[in-house]
């Protein structure tokens, strides 16, 4: 059993399990202690040092994030003296800091800019001193402005151990400190995934997504272009955040949202996600029962995974699904079947992507497949946080809108479809499809309880007919480590595979965590995004991917069978080995 | 820049491999080898030894000792202690800024000169005083600055002749 210790804050007695940092057991009491470069979901830094608290007794102010509670001690949290020195800490922030708020991108959703207000900081109490550092645009996905960085080096932590991708550094020492890619190159060149974990966790404006609403709004001004939308699981589970509503379903208001935005079709990326499960699982069923490719099957619906296989294990790419992601699906088809179908000319089809992720929007030119509609098959991504822009910029009130359906033959999906966007939700909706395909025989129990949930690897095994199906699920780059090495090794040794399907997303949490996600998220805020979709799975009177209606008929109508000519010239795709560092 | 020995750079991290703050010392190494941290040889260094360049870079940055561009030819030091600064200095320094298109703390783009700021040569007598490569020049004029610095250029292209 854990210690409990004992102590007072403000005069009043609080007894917490020995370990508790100031800053949670203050919340006991109450008490809010300010903070800037801890982040809920972080370890803390201890950078800004603007959670001072007094010991009574002592001279000294300690950091509340990172000092865990002692016997007998009396914190003091808030007196006139620690206000006037946390005043201090952010106008010393500020004197490094461009007054450029009304222009930022986080104006009105910023940290400092909140704690700014907060302390009533009207005036410029020292000379402002801003370096002369470059913006970085190069990856289309994610935007440094190292100017506005605090360096409370949330960034770098998330990039380094939380992904393990080592794209984002300091430099230099002391005043000259900044945050800068890895060997002070641009982002592009370096070997940055695009997850945008870093600009999920960005205080301030210094990394945030690439705004494309601009070019979002054009097209649906311009009378030539047919405006075509579709959104991704995880967006329906976290747009209600942006208007304070946590862990509720808002896919028919969005539906009926996007029309009002001036979209003429409104698609569902979870139909996308039961087509890739047709082509994963069948992919599947061949590697294990026709050995033409080798095991375990590595699925490839999250391009920063995607992008970081190519980079750094590259020896993995014949172990990847070639399906391409569920929303480049929903691009291509639209421009291809759905074009046809409703006679639509697909040179004039806008085709919008609404995601969880920074990442998409780097996907959809990622290789000459992204144009297998004869097309760019998606022409624009935005990610939840611009989504949330735009439905304010419009004036829409969003909460109160009626709800809708989606456009039927890429609207309608299936249980299976949505639970993509939590981790182990691709897993659970190929193993749904696969034991189908493998025994021909439906499951009695849909639920794969095992696969959910948000540690970090999880491991099981899965009986199909007798056989014993090992599967591995990953999420946050950092963790996959293990399961890759444990598949080297088999390799090595010649020993037997220790999976035969893995599943990997990039963000902690897969999509519902992704990095163009709303900002503030936790575990717990996982969960509760996560619990909306395997919600909305679970009212769903179709729950396999095979047994929608509109699936079947796409096969029938248009692309034949799953792995067939037509499915694998539009819905797959090749991996090339990429450079880590490009300069 | 002279090319880099792939082979001597792999024994070099052989022998530090495995060893805790092996890091720091490869780098020492190098640079006492090339005078400075080459890009191409921070990147073998990143790929034998699996710390990521982003690392390395934080070292490399963070101590003063390690320079990221090869030294120039020649070291230029201006003096802006108290005497050369009433005598004029700054004016020296502004104008070997503009010949030379360079920064106090920058090296040219040829890679000839080095420009810095120092204080006290110690010997005031002769202010304003400049230095190159260790060797003084007093009571320096403005006019004279292009003149001193033709002196090295000339130098390197009789020895490139």
């Amino acid at each position: 059993m854990t210690k409990v210790v004992q102590a007072q804050i403000n005069g009043i007695l609080i007894r917490v399990p020995e370990g508790t940092t100031i800053l949670e057991a203050a919340k006991q009491v109450q008490i809010k202690i300010p903070v800037l470069c801890k982040h809920p979901d972080l370890p803390p830094e201890a950078s800004c040092g603007i959670c001072i608290v007094r010991i009574k007794g002592t001279n000294k102010m300690l950091r509340a994030c990172c000092t865990p509670v002692e016997n007998g001690m009396e914190i003091i949290t808030h007196d006139p003296e620690i206000i006037e020195i946390r005043r201090t800490v952010i106008e010393l922030i500020l004197s490094n800091h461009p007054n450029d708020c009304l222009k930022c991108q986080r104006n009105n959703d910023c940290e400092l800019q909140r704690l700014t207000a907060d302390f009533g900081i009207h005036s410029e109490s020292f000379p402002t001193f801003l370096r002369d550092i470059p913006k970085d645009y190069s990856t289309n996905a994610i935007d440094l402005d190292p100017v506005k960085c605090i360096l409370c080096g949330r960034c770098v932590h998330v990039c380094q151990n939380q992904q393990n991708v080592w794209a984002l550094s300091f430099l230099e020492r002391g005043m000259q400190t900044r945050i800068s890619p890895a060997g002070d190159i641009q982002l592009a060149d370096s070997p940055c995934v695009r997850c945008g974990q870093c600009a999920a966790h960005c205080p301030t404006g210094a990394i945030v997504e690439k705004d494309d609403t601009g070019i979002v709004w054009n097209a649906l001004q311009n009378k030539e272009k047919y405006c075509v939308v579709q959104m991704a699981p995880a967006v329906r589970a976290s747009i209600g955040e942006t208007f304070g509503q946590i862990g509720v379903n808002y896919t028919k208001k969005l539906y009926a949202l996007l029309r009002r935005l001036g979209f003429k079709a409104v698609f569902d990326t979870s139909f996308g996600a039961d087509i890739t499960i047709m082509e994963e699982a069948s992919e599947f069923e061949e590697r294990l029962l026709k050995q033409t490719r080798p095991l375990p099957l590595i699925t490839s619906c999250c391009p920063s995974w995607v992008d970081f296989m190519e980079k750094f294990h590259t020896d993995m790419i014949e172990n990847f699904s070639s399906c391409k992601s569920p929303h480049e699906i929903i691009g291509v088809l639209s421009k291809t079947y759905y074009a046809e179908k409703f006679k639509i000319d697909p040179s004039k089809i806008f085709m919008v992507s609404i995601m969880p992720c920074t990442s998409k929007k780097y996907e959809i030119q990622r290789s000459s497949e992204m144009f297998a509609s004869g097309f760019q098959d998606i022409d624009a991504v935005l990610c939840t946080r611009e989504l949330g822009r735009m439905i304010k910029q419009a004036g829409i009130d969003f909460e109160n809108l009626p709800e809708e359906q989606a456009d039927s033959i890429l609207g309608e999906y299936s249980g299976a479809g949505v639970i993509f966007g939590s981790t182990g939700g691709v897993m659970e909706a190929a193993l749904r499809t696969a034991h189908y395909l493998i025994t021909g025989r439906e499951l009695e129990h849909v639920e794969f309880e095992s696969v959910r949930g948000l540690e970090r690897v999880k491991e099981t095994e899965v009986e199909i007919d007798g056989m014993k199906i090992r599967v591995a699920i990953a999420h946050g780059l950092s963790s996959v480590e293990y399961v890759l090495e444990k598949i080297r090794q088999a390799k090595l040794n010649n020993t037997e595979i220790p999976y035969h399907l893995v599943e990997v997303m990039a963000c902690p949490g897969g999509c519902v965590g992704g990095g163009g996600q709303p900002y503030m998220v936790t575990d717990e805020l996982r969960v509760k995004r996560a619990k909306a979709l395997y919600s909305d799975d679970k009212d769903k009177e179709i729950r396999f991917s095979h047994q929608n209606p509109y699936i079947k008929r796409l096969y029938e109508e248009y692309l034949g069978k799953p792995l067939g000519e037509k499915s694998e010239r539009l819905l797959h795709t090749t991996y090339v080995p990429q450079p880590l560092y490009r300069k | 820049m002279e090319n880099i020995n792939t082979e001597e750079i792999k024994s070099l991290i052989q022998k530090w491999k495995g060893k805790d703050g092996n890091l720091v010392m490869i780098l020492h190494e190098i640079q006492n080898r090339y005078g400075y941290v080459p890009r191409p040889v921070s990147l073998e260094v990143s790929k034998e030894t699996g710390i990521p360049l982003a690392r390395i870079y934080e070292v490399i940055t963070f101590y003063n000792y390690f320079e990221l561009c090869p030294p120039a030819k020649h070291t230029i030091s201006v003096c802006m202690g108290t005497a050369c600064y009433l005598k004029g200095a700054p004016e020296l320094l502004e104008e070997i800024e503009t010949l030379l298109h360079v920064q106090e703390g920058q090296s040219t783009e040829d890679g000839q000169f080095h420009v810095n700021v120092v204080r006290c040569l110690g010997c005031c007598g002769l202010a304003p005083v400049v230095s190159i490569d260790g060797k003084i020049f007093g009571k320096v004029k403005k006019s004279e600055i292009m003149e001193i610095l033709s002196r090295y250029t000339h130098e390197e292209n009789n020895v490139k002749v």
